[in-house]
Parts: structure tokens; sequence; C-alpha cells
């Protein structure tokens, strides 16, 4: 077969699209490893390991879900603002299905006695997920239906979201932040299978996304609208179910991250949850070379792209720079990163290539 | 004065490459002050590279560029600019959105005493520079998009000549886009330019203009030059021959499939358009295409030809009239009903509404058909492939692989990849708005034949073409258009001035 016939070269390397994520990440742990003694060593307690290379993993897998969902909105040429909001909702949707005090009254006595019980839930854990995912894919939607239908600009149609879902979590609980008791939820967050359960929710999210886009035609009209919605257009593909499709499904991995990001800290916290991660959620993609202006996307480079990010936020916590600084210092890198994306370096690695190509016999 | 003092430029030995193709190899080429220079080519001969050297926009590999005496390196189009090298592109390169007078004046435009734009005097400068360059006159306080393609071409010339004293004036085919009229317009502003001294390297695919307006012509084949020679001293035929470099009998032949018109006249009706309109782009109409037959629309630019292919395709809603598709009255007018009903359309603007630029010559040739198969139904690498490689031979894609960005390939090679996009689809009604502009002699014939062949197979085909002479040797039926309306309709033995009479009729 075709594919298979090309060979492994040094030029190949350097054309993939995770070329350069890699290479980020890459010098980031060079400079762990040289500043940072220690970086590198794992614990293993209980059979499960931990490190600091795992933290990046753990922290870095809310970013991670974020990105899979944002790479395909931002590869349809748009753009979504609101998934930190679309998390801090399904945080408090989730916090109000297990622990429902704050609906005090209607509550019977003996429910309300059961609250602080580790095995108490007021709704089963799987309608938990189902509503609250439901309910994230339904924010999806709404973003999706202003953007392909009411021909909103993408920046703006979600700004409404990011802005007035706020509102809308502290609504659901009444203003209040609800502590989440309920012991089987916080595996989400913050169980060890070996690894962190929450990197295993990226693998499958991940693959599952993959082969929905990739083993279907769904990937190759995702590019094709974001490069040329035109042209598109008249080659018979429909443009706003695409891009209906691709804000649902950036919604859908919202509500996974939220479900995450709740299970972290046992609460929902509708001003923290998810705040500002949109913006790191672009700022992953982007690292992973998708283009701001749609087209080609690689869901993997934007992995990637997400683990760049929290890598360097850990490391500048190990190295001791205090958290108040830490937005200028990742500023500092994203930009640093995004020179190493310039043609010229780009030609650079190139010409290297194509050099040795040369002198090869 | 020494000979070499004529030379505005010279080009030497110049070579570059792109992945996976050499566009120019060695090539050299001279302009003298006060010539019309031709850069004649078949698609992918290396013209527009060569034009790319000269104006900064890509570097040469090697080979020197001599301007006026002194060797120089063009860093960019702007560095091309201040250097007296102008040029206006194939595809307009100005902003849409942007009224003719900003377009124009771009970036010099008046300014007030409070540092402000001088709106006033820069709508009658632009209006004066229109009008005493081109002999145009256009409301210049419109946006460029509000005009045909035609006027934004020329305002594309103005702009390259208002911009710069320019030296050297480069015209990538400013005439395909452009009617007769139009074209004797921007010939007369050349020959004015030519006296002047202004060096100007014009690029058609049309073999008459050459002839009409040229001193000398420089011919490329695949990258390489066949030579530099005097107009009056190369017949045409010698010409196609360079150019092509196979003789003209071959093409003869190629074009001499026609098919006899009367059979096809009691074939059943494919599709058939009642009273079909849409205000303010086209009047109701009435159209029937049969199996095995070549309709050809004939009209000038705006006449509504290109507005009746985007109803019966669909991709337009008509606001009265009904289509119907083997019997069947259509509801849904859109693309992919039509292609579900077995309509396509190769629309006229390729790059904006033909090609996906960045996906790959596989995929997009495979575009139409997948959408047709729907989301999940993909095709497999396998099929995918097999795909590709069909139509790339079957049409002759010059291109290294089908997995090179059908951005990689030159203007007619895309124009087949869209072509291929939709025969791949299989459709029983095929519309092709202007699918030979910008492409040469050799291709043009090539899918002249492939029309033909279609209609042999029993497929109906609407050829839509601003050239006459085209339309004559394709169409069985020619359906005349004029300012929005269907005026008439022959067949049988047509003759062009049958045609001709029938387009300008108002106008006298």
């Amino acid at each position: 077969m075709r594919m298979t016939k090309s060979s492994f070269t040094l030029r190949k390397v350097t054309e993939s699209r995770l070329f350069f994520p890699l290479l980020a990440f890459a010098l980031i742990m060079l400079a762990d490893f040289l500043l940072i003694p220690g970086f590198f060593t794992f614990q293993t307690r209980d059979g499960n390991l931990y490190g600091s290379l795992i933290d990046i993993f753990r922290n870095g897998s809310i970013v991670a879900l974020l990105a899979i969902g944002m790479t395909l909105v931002i590869a349809t040429g748009g753009v979504d603002l609101s998934v930190g909001a679309t998390m801090a909702i399904v945080a408090s949707v989730a916090a109000l299905l297990m622990n429902p005090y704050v609906l005090g009254k209607e509550l019977s006595p003996q429910t309300l006695s059961l609250i602080l019980d580790p095995h108490f839930t007021w709704q089963p854990l799987w309608v938990v997920l189902l509503v609250t995912l439901l309910v994230a894919i339904v924010c999806g939607l709404w973003n999706g239906l202003l953007v392909a239908y009411a021909r909103i600009q993408p920046m703006v149609a979600t700004l409404i979201l990011m802005i007035a879902g706020r509102g809308i979590a502290q609504l659901i609980t009444n203003g209040v932040r609800i502590q989440i008791f309920y012991e089987p939820y916080s595996i989400i967050g913050q169980g060890w299978f070996i690894l962190p359960f929450s990197l295993y929710l990226v693998i499958i999210v991940y693959v599952l996304t993959w082969l929905f886009t990739r083993k279907t035609a769904v990937g190759m009209f995702i590019e094709s609208v974001g490069i040329n919605a035109r042209s598109s257009f008249f080659s018979g593909i429909s443009e706003r179910r695409i891009k209906l499709l691709a804000y649902t499904f950036c919604g859908f991995c919202a509500g996974i991250a939220g479900l995450v990001a709740s299970s972290n800290i046992r609460t929902s916290d509708a001003n923290n949850i998810g705040w500002g991660l949109e913006l790191d959620a672009i700022l992953a993609v982007v690292i992973g070379g998708t283009s701001m202006t749609g087209g080609r996307f690689s869901i993997l480079a934007s992995i990637i792209g997400a683990i760049v990010m929290q890598a360097v936020t850990t490391s500048m916590y190990a190295i001791g720079v205090p958290a108040f600084a830490l937005g200028a210092i990742k500023g500092v890198v994203v930009i640093l990163v995004i020179l190493l994306y310039s043609e010229q370096v780009k030609r650079f690695f190139q010409n290297i290539a194509a050099e040795r190509k040369e002198t090869q016999p | 004065m020494s000979e070499s003092d004529n030379y505005v430029l010279l080009m030497v030995g110049i070579s570059k490459a792109f992945p996976g193709v050499q566009a120019l190899d060695h090539v050299d080429f001279t302009l003298k002050k006060g010539e019309i220079h031709c850069l004649i080519g078949e698609n992918g001969a290396g013209k527009s590279t060569l034009i790319k050297v000269l104006t900064g926009v890509d570097h040469p590999d090697s080979g020197t560029i001599i301007l006026d005496g002194n060797e120089v390196q063009v860093k960019s189009p702007q560095h091309a600019q201040t250097l007296g090298i102008s040029t206006v592109y194939q595809e307009i390169n100005l902003c849409m959105n942007l009224s003719v007078a900003e377009d124009i004046l771009l970036g010099r435009e008046p300014r007030n005493k409070a540092g402000g734009i001088d709106l006033a005097k820069m709508n009658t400068e632009a209006a004066d520079v229109l009008d005493r360059l081109l002999g145009i006159d256009i409301d210049v306080t419109k946006p460029l998009n509000s005009f045909t393609v035609a006027i934004q071409q020329m305002v594309a010339i103005a702009r390259a000549l208002y911009v710069s004293s320019a030296k050297i004036l480069i015209l990538d085919e400013p005439t395909s886009s452009l009617d007769a009229n139009e074209t004797q317009q921007l010939f007369k502003v050349m020959s004015k330019l030519k006296e002047d001294g202004v060096g100007i390297i014009f690029i058609t695919h049309f073999i008459g203009q050459v002839y009409e307006i040229s001193d000398r012509i420089t011919v490329l084949r695949n990258g390489k030059l066949v030579g530099t020679f005097e107009t009056a001293s190369l017949s045409r035929l010698e010409l196609i021959t360079k150019m092509i470099g196979r003789s003209l009998d071959e093409l003869e032949k190629m074009v001499k499939v026609k098919l006899d018109s009367s059979i096809n006249a009691e074939s059943e009706a494919i599709l058939q358009a009642k009273g079909l309109g849409r205000a303010g782009a086209i009047a109701p109409f009435d159209l029937e295409l049969h199996t095995g037959e070549v309709v050809g629309l004939a009209g000038l630019l705006g006449s509504g030809r290109t507005e009746i292919a985007a109803l019966l395709f669909g991709s337009d809603k008509p606001d009265s009239g009904t289509i119907t598709v083997n019997g069947k009255p259509v509801q849904d007018h859109s693309p992919l009903g039509s292609i579900k009903r077995g309509i396509a359309l190769c629309p006229e603007d390729r790059k904006a509404a033909g090609i996906v630029d960045d996906l790959t010559v596989r995929e997009n040739i495979m575009l139409a058909i997948q959408a047709n198969r729907g989301w999940f139904n993909f095709l497999s690498t396998q099929e995918q492939y097999d795909l590709a490689d069909r139509y790339i031979e079957l049409l002759n894609i010059a291109t290294p692989s089908p997995d090179q960005p059908v951005k990689n390939l030159s203007g007619g090679n895309q124009q087949k990849v869209i072509l291929a996009r939709w025969l791949a689809a299989n459709p029983q009604v095929l519309i092709l708005d202007e699918p030979t502009r910008g492409i040469d002699v050799g291709t043009k014939a090539e899918i002249q034949k492939l029309v033909l062949s279609l209609a042999e197979e029993g497929k109906a085909c609407v050829f839509i073409s601003s050239e006459l002479e085209e339309v004559i040797r394709v169409c069985n039926r020619i359906a005349v258009l004029r300012e929005r309306q269907k005026v008439a309709e022959f067949s049988g033995e047509i003759d062009e001035k049958t045609i001709m009479h029938a387009i300008a009729e108002s106008e006298s």
C-alpha cells in the first residue's frame, strides 16, 4: 500500500506536525533536567506512580481535554471562548445532583441528614454523568446554532455564553459553593490506576475523537470548510452542519473537563472552575500548529500543546517562580514557542534536513 | 548607444525548484525598452514562477537579474515596485470590500491638513487615473466587489500603473476575463505605455492576441526555455508546435470529434427548467437539457450565464419557476441536492469556489463524491488513491503525487483537479462555467474533447465560455443571453455571425 511506501527520513520528521510541539516540550524538559535536581524521579506508592512528570500530565489533562474540542472548532475557522464557563455550569449541575442541600425544604429530613456521608449521593453517578454531559452538549449546541445558523461571529457568539455561563452556574447552586462529599465521584479527577485516571480519560477521548474525525469524512470536511467554505459549499458539504458539530463536540469536551476539575477540588466553585482556561486551550491548539484561520488540524499536536503549557507552569513553580509572576513568564514562553513556528525557523530545519540528504552517499 | 543599453531587463540562467518540481531550469529572459514581450507556455511551463522570481515573490536558486545594467536581487514585491517593476496578476489581489478609489490609492492616499485622508481628493484622483490611463468611467466610491471581474482587472492595472513609475509592467493574463472591447481598450493603453518606453511582459493564452500586440515572444516548456523569437518571423503553427512540443495536426484531430447534433434532438430531457428566474440575477427562462448533448451559453460578461448555472445547480435559489430532473420536480435547491440528482457544476471562480487549496489533490478530487456519501460512509484509503490515480492519469494532471497540496499545482492543473472532482461524482448533467479560462491551448483541446466524449456517453453538458469560437465548436445547441435575459436559442449548423448578431442586437 502507498502509505507504507514512504521511508523514515529526517525530512519527514521535520515536516511532521508533531515535530515542533515535541521539540518545544523537549526543550522545556531539558531545561528542567539541568535546573531542577530530581525532576525526573518517580516514586511508587500503593503501586501507583508519582513524580513531577506525572504531575504535568495530570494537571495538563483538563486543558488537554479542552484542546481536543477546541481544535475542531478552530479548524473550522472559529473559536470557542465559552469552554471555561461551560466547565463551571457542569460543575454546578454535578454538585447539585450529588449534594442537593441548597434545595433545602424540598428534601426529606432523612436525605438532609445523610449529606455528609461520603457514600451518599442524591442521584446515582450514571445520572450525574449523563445529565452533566447533556448540559455540556446543549451549551455547545447553543454556540453552534449562533455561529452556524444565526451567522454571528464566533468570538462574539461564544462570548455570550462565556459571560452568561458563570451567572447560570451561580443560579443553579443558588449562589452557593456546594461541596461534593460523594467519594466515587472523586475518582474522575483524583483517581490513580498506576497513572492518574484523568490521563486515561484524555487518551480515551483522544482515541474516540481521532476515530470519529479520521476514520470518517468528518475531519476532511472540517478542514475543507475551514480552508474554503465557499468551495466546500459548491462541493456539497454542509458548512452549517459541520460547524454545529464542531461547537457541540467542543461543549462535550468542556463538560468532561468540568467533571475532572470539580472532582479535583470537590466543590462547585462557579467563580474559579475553568477560569481563563479557554485561553490556555486556544494557546494549546496554536502551539499544536493548527492555524487560527482554520484548516489542517492535528488533535495529538494540540494535546502535546496542552502538555507544553502545563510543563511551563509546573517547571516555573518548581524553579520557585511565585504564582503571581506566572502569567508573565508563560507569555514569554509562548512567544518563544510561536517563534519556533515561524517560516524562517521552519526553513532552517528543512534546510538542515535537505543538506543531510544530499551528503548521504 | 550600444545594444545592451536597449535592454531594461536581463535574466540569465534562472533556476527555481519547489518540492517535487523543477519549476525553472536555467531560463534566460530579456526585455527591451518600449517592447511588448509575450511570455508563452502551457500550464506548468514556468511562466508564473519566472514572474514571481522577477517580482520578488520567490527567490531563485541560481541565476542573475540585471535591471538597467545593474545586477539586482529582488527581495520582495515591495522592493520590486521600488525598482520599477509593477505587476498585475491573473487573480486579482485587491481588497474587494474597499472602494475603487481606496484600492487604487491604497497606501498613498492624499492627506488633508489635519493629516486625515482627503476623501474628495482621493475620489477625483482615482477617477482621473482611470479615465486618463484606461479611459473607463465608473463610480470610484463603490466597493470593488460590486463590479464585474473585468472592471476589477482594470482597476488592478490602474493601480499598478499609478503606484510606480513603472519601467517594467507585467500583465499576467489580464485579458482572460475581458471581452473583446475591453481587450482592445487594454491594448490601447499598452501601446501608449510602449511609446513611453515601458517594457511590458504580457502573459496570455490567446494566440491571436500575441500576434496582435507583441514584438517578441519567449516560449517556455516544462520549466525550460524553448527560445525567444521575433513575433513577425514566427508563424502561428510554429509557435503552437513549440509550445506544446507536438504538431498541430494532432490537436486538430482531437477537436474534430464533434457529434452530429441531429441525433440528440429527440432524446428525452434530463433536466427541464420552466420560467426559472431570480430577481436581480436572471429573468425567467426556459431551458431543456437532453441526453448526449452539449448546450452552450453565449453572451457577454455579466449577461447572466453564470447566474443560470447557479440556479440550475442550486447554489442560488430561484424565486420563480421550476426545475424538473428526470420528470421529478426539484424541491431542495442546494448543491448537495443537485449532486444527489446527478447535476454538477464547475464554477467560474476557480480560486474562490473551486479548489480547497491546502487539501491534497486526492482530497480535492474525492470531495464531492464523499459529500454525496455522507460523513460516515468514508472511502477507504485504497479507494481514495485508486480514484485519485485514475483521474490524474485520465486528465493528465501534472502533480508529483496525489498527496501534493493542490495549491502547489499550476492553474490549469488545478482546473483539471476540479473537473476530476465532478467527473468522479459521475453526474448526468455537467455544467462547466468557463472551464478553459486561463488555460493553455493543449489543455483547452483536452477539455473540449472530454466534454464531447461525456456527451457521447449520454450525459448532458452545459458549456459556458467567453470564447464564442469555442462554444460553437463544442456545442450542439446555443442559448444566447443578453442583459440577464435569455434572448435566443440556436441549434444545428450555427455560425458565429448569427450568434454575434443575437448578442449585440439591443446594443445597436
